[in-house]
């Protein structure tokens, strides 16, 4: 059975060589896989997969080849009746197979419990404390020793620990930042705890990753770890408040925002700018909605056209989402006078 | 034929041998055992549909195939669906026909309450289903929350369609009929084996169902609990999961996953079970290492209870917990491991051939392997974090599941075929449909390893391009499509080969164990006369006696077939109707319907009291003629 046997090897082949291509660093390009650590606590958890990821492949090459070895070489010949020698087993092997896996077991195991502890928390007892509130679907981030409150993109200092608690007011969420650390669920009614360090001063890519909804998939966030002089002055931009806008067109769009008609827009009701008499605590922070680098968590760019079409119509960008209600009673002018106002909260 | 129809009952106990009547009033394990194949195989069908349109909308990034909440509502009941009404009862389908064949007996040791779970099953699943029909008038009647069911998710709060009810009441009434057999079977097996057949001496299959039926016994009840918290509240205004009035969200997912995690051992043990049944026929040598094979079973199904917290590593409850749960968790890999050894080595020194269920066999071996591998991967709590809830898992899941427990199915199928309909099923088509189910199952399942260490999270109905994804979900359906062809064949090699005519033997594979003494298809009463073992795989040394085993006695045949006869169970109309009734109960509850509900509960209680007083009914079936 020639073919048979040369059919499975190929397939064998083929899946060690793509394995392979995981493992090669390929990483660069993929916003979220946890083979790109960019912390200590991502790399620990990597290490760990790799050492497992070896173990697997390595004893799935082994059983794969070994499975069909036996069946080419035992296969019956042609005409062949005969009856082959009814063995019933071998202590000495189920001896050998049972006590080389507990080995491996122990090779895995020692790590496993290391790291389990290694990563429990931060080492630094000054590290910034981040509280995660998850809502369906938006991510608010709260700096209870800085006194700012965010939304859905969250800055950090990089090469400094951050402490994150995570609660929910909903539903069941997790928050997870591959290349920063393994995942945390999200949970109400219970405070969890997870740190990473940001060693790289770029964006990180994070998603949702507990099924809460029908836009599970559209709850996803970014993390801006930046120079610890920016975050000081981001910080200190957040604590100022909002600046007052600069233009008519701003500032029609800042009535219109703060509830002038009521039957167009009023999104004080659920928002807060900081500064200003927008204090709604259900939605979003805006404060700096301008900068951000996305939209309604992570989905979509921040350009105009977006940002108008999540006003407009918020459901067609997040299936299910009712308590951002749709609004369509803005005319185009009012509606691009409102998205100018938040363009200039940076 | 003498037949005992006294009864204080509703009604007599019907006889007709043919026709639609005979099908709903049979107590036969082997027609109980046919009818869970049709029945799961159809909902295999159904559940492979819901995967098909999930992976048409994840073909490509930002798709509109269907809705955010139809998606949800598409991977919410094709587990649920493969789970409970397929792959388990598929694996019922076997036990239910091979059991009392390959111990010797007539048929299990509670035929009526065999039927009523048969009939619990088909009603419970179509109850479920009916969800998709109620969902063209009221959305969100479709269970959404995923087969795990997460409060509070699942609250009335959170999820306020009838979608929680069809999924809790559906589930509830399923768990009936489940529990009951795994009484069933536990009993049959205990005390019904032929003289001779001691309990190291049954066939491994028989071990693997009394493993099953115990895990059975003790998994269910915690799922039920669960649901009956989750109905409270969701009903009643109970608080169990409720955060704002003391509840605890995580305690269902405790509870959920002590049912959780012993039911996929349930998913595969019958699974391997098959395998070890397989492979000793077409490799023409023993099980090698049976005793350690009985062993590592029962081990596994033990083990089983003890690392359900492994699927909550993400939840918070500390690496004290999730240590103790990763390193219980890697303990169940040793007698796994040990499992594939022995199988690998029943094969050496054998004369291997490559027939259509062998080929399954050896599938099942190299991708439950990988499956079990990436299962082993899981187990380390840290690196869990990195993988829990992504397609690393679905990974997992599929090779386990349709590498491992389905193979085996389809083996088991190609195998048994000719016993439970006397025809083969055709060896070209078999190899056919063989191989390009394993190329299009690899085609479609192997890119999930990689979109899961990728970071795509499972149960999102999009994803946005530029993350990585684009090409490994595009290959993955395109396996599906292939899958769809080697599956059509499987259909199609059933279907004309119930055409043909039965003139199978007996034994056409030249195999081991007793249910291959009696003809393809066996009458009615298994077997003219009760078997004497005297050996494991008794059959084969009765055919190739050797110096260990001598020549295994054959069981002395009367002249007279006995003095009294062979007695078989009489046919009842209760089984199914107790199970109609439990069905008109279940929609009673879910509409809030006392005129409902209480139909369904008087439909219960007739049929419970005619069980209780139609008497003993039964045949006797004299020697030497058939009944």
């Amino acid at each position: 059975m020639g073919l048979t046997r040369r059919l499975s090897r190929i397939v064998s082949l083929l899946a060690l060589a793509l394995s392979g291509a995981v493992l090669s660093g390929c990483g660069q390009s993929l916003k979220q896989t946890p083979f790109d650590p960019a912390g200590p606590v991502a790399r620990a958890q990597l290490d760990l997969l790799k050492l497992s990821l070896w173990f697997a492949i390595g004893i799935g090459a082994f059983v794969t080849l070994a499975l069909l070895f036996v069946v080419f070489r035992f296969r019956e010949k042609k005409g062949d009746t005969s009856i082959p020698k009814q063995i019933h087993g071998s202590t000495k092997l189920e001896i050998a197979w049972t006590f080389i896996p507990i080995v491996i077991l122990a090779i895995v195991g020692v790590p496993t419990v290391s790291t389990a502890f290694s990563t429990k928390a931060p080492k630094d007892p000054n590290a910034l404390v981040v509280k995660v509130v998850g809502h369906q679907w938006w991510w608010e981030f709260q700096y209870p020793d800085l006194g700012i409150v965010t939304a859905n993109e969250l800055y950090i200092p990089a090469h400094k620990d951050v402490q994150i608690l995570l609660t929910s007011d909903d539903v069941i969420h997790s928050f997870w930042v591959p290349k920063l650390a393994g995942k945390m669920d999200v949970i109400p009614g219970r405070t969890n705890k997870m740190w990473f360090n940001a060693e790289r001063e770029e964006m990180y890519y994070g998603q949702c990753a507990e099924l809460c909804g029908p836009s599970h998939a559209n709850m996803r966030l970014r993390v801006h770890a930046v120079s610890q002089t920016n975050f000081d002055s981001w910080v200190a931009e957040r604590k100022a408040g909002a600046k007052e806008p600069a233009d008519s067109v701003a500032r029609a769009g800042m009535d219109l925002f703060m509830g002038k008609s009521p039957s167009k827009a009023n999104c004080i009701t659920c928002h807060t700018v900081d500064g200003t008499k927008a204090q709604g605590k259900t939605g979003p922070n805006l404060t700096n909605i301008g900068s951000r680098s996305s939209l309604a968590a992570g989905i979509v760019e921040n350009t105009d056209e977006y940002l108008r079409q999540w006003i407009r119509d918020p459901k067609s960008l997040k299936p299910g989402v009712t308590i951002m209600p749709m609004h369509p009673n803005l005319t185009d002018e009012e509606l691009n006078a409102i998205v100018t106002y938040l363009r200039g909260l940076k | 034929m003498a037949t005992v129809t006294k009864t204080l009952g509703l009604l007599p106990r019907p006889t007709a041998q043919t026709g639609f009547w005979s099908w709903v009033t049979t107590v036969d394990h082997k027609r109980i055992g046919i009818m869970y194949l049709f029945a799961a195989l159809f909902f295999f069908l159904v559940g492979g549909l819901e995967a098909f349109f999930i992976r048409l909308q994840l073909m490509q990034p930002d798709l509109s195939v269907v809705k955010a909440s139809t998606f949800n509502a598409l991977f919410t009941m094709h587990a649920t669906t493969m789970i409970f009404m397929a792959v388990m009862p598929l694996l019922a389908a076997f036990m239910n026909f091979l059991l009392p064949l390959m111990i010797g007996a007539r048929d299990v040791a509670f035929p009526r309450l065999n039927a009523f779970s048969y009939w619990n099953y088909l009603l419970g699943g179509l109850f479920l289903n009916t969800s998709w029909i109620f969902a063209f008038v009221k959305p969100g009647s479709v269970p959404d929350s995923g087969w795990f069911g997460y409060a509070n998710l699942t609250s009335r709060q959170f999820s306020d369609g009838m979608g929680p009810d069809f999924w809790t009441l559906g589930l509830l009434m399923l768990g009936i009929g489940t529990l009951i057999s795994g009484f069933n079977f536990l009993v049959t097996i205990v005390n019904m084996r032929a003289p001779g057949m001691t309990l190291m001496r049954m066939p491994i299959f028989v071990w693997t169902t009394l493993v099953t039926s115990v895990l059975v016994i003790f998994a269910f009840p915690a799922i039920t609990v669960a649901l009956f918290m989750l109905m409270f509240d969701r009903t009643f205004a109970a608080n169990f999961f409720n955060v704002d009035s003391g509840g605890m969200v995580v305690f269902w997912q405790h509870l959920f996953w002590t049912f959780g995690h012993p039911e996929v051992y349930i998913l595969i043990l019958p699974a391997m079970g098959i395998v070890s049944e397989i492979l000793p026929t077409f490799a023409r040598k023993p099980l090698f290492g049976y005793s350690v094979m009985v062993f590592s079973s029962s081990l596994i199904g033990f083990m089983g209870f003890t690392v359900w917290s492994h699927h909550m590593f993400a939840v918070g409850m500390g690496p004290v917990v999730n240590t103790i749960f990763g390193l219980t968790t890697m303990a169940i890999a040793i007698p796994t491991g040990v499992k594939i050894f022995n199988w690998l080595a029943t094969m050496w020194g054998g004369r291997v051939r490559f027939t259509t269920p062998m080929l399954f066999a050896l599938g099942f071996i190299m991708c439950f392997t990988i499956g079990g591998l990436s299962g082993f991967m899981h187990a380390l709590p840290p690196s869990n974090t990195q993988q829990t809830d992504t397609y690393f898992i679905v990974a997992h899941i599929h090779y386990v599941l349709i590498g491992g427990s389905i193979f085996a199915i389809f083996g088991g199928i190609y195998y048994w075929f000719p016993k439970m309909f006397g025809r083969l099923l055709s060896e070209k088509l078999g190899k056919w449909n063989f191989w390009i189910t394993f190329i299009g199952f690899n085609t479609f399942a192997f890119p999930f390893h990689f979109l899961g260490l990728y970071g795509m999270p499972r149960r999102v109905y999009t994803y946005s391009a530029g993350y990585g994804w684009e090409f490994w979900n595009l290959v993955s359906t395109i396996g599906v499509f292939i899958l769809t062809a080697g599956i059509s064949l499987f259909l199609i090699n059933v279907i004309a080969t119930l055409r043909k005519p039965a003139n199978a033997p007996a034994d056409p594979w030249d195999a081991r164990t007793i249910e291959w003494t009696i003809p393809s298809p066996p009458p009615v009463y298994n077997f003219a006369v009760v078997p004497q073992i005297t050996a494991r795989d008794h059959f084969w040394y009765e055919k190739y006696p050797d110096g260990e085993h001598g020549k295994a006695k054959k069981a002395k045949v009367p002249a007279k077939g006995g003095d009294h006869g062979i007695h078989m169970p009489g046919q009842s109309y209760m089984p199914a109707l107790v199970a109609l009734g439990i069905f008109v109960l279940g929609y009673g509850g879910l509409f809030s319907s006392v005129l409902v509900a209480s139909s369904g509960f008087v439909l219960i209680l007739l049929g419970v009291y005619g069980w209780a007083f139609e008497g003993d009914g039964g045949t006797v079936i004299e020697a030497g003629g058939e009944g």
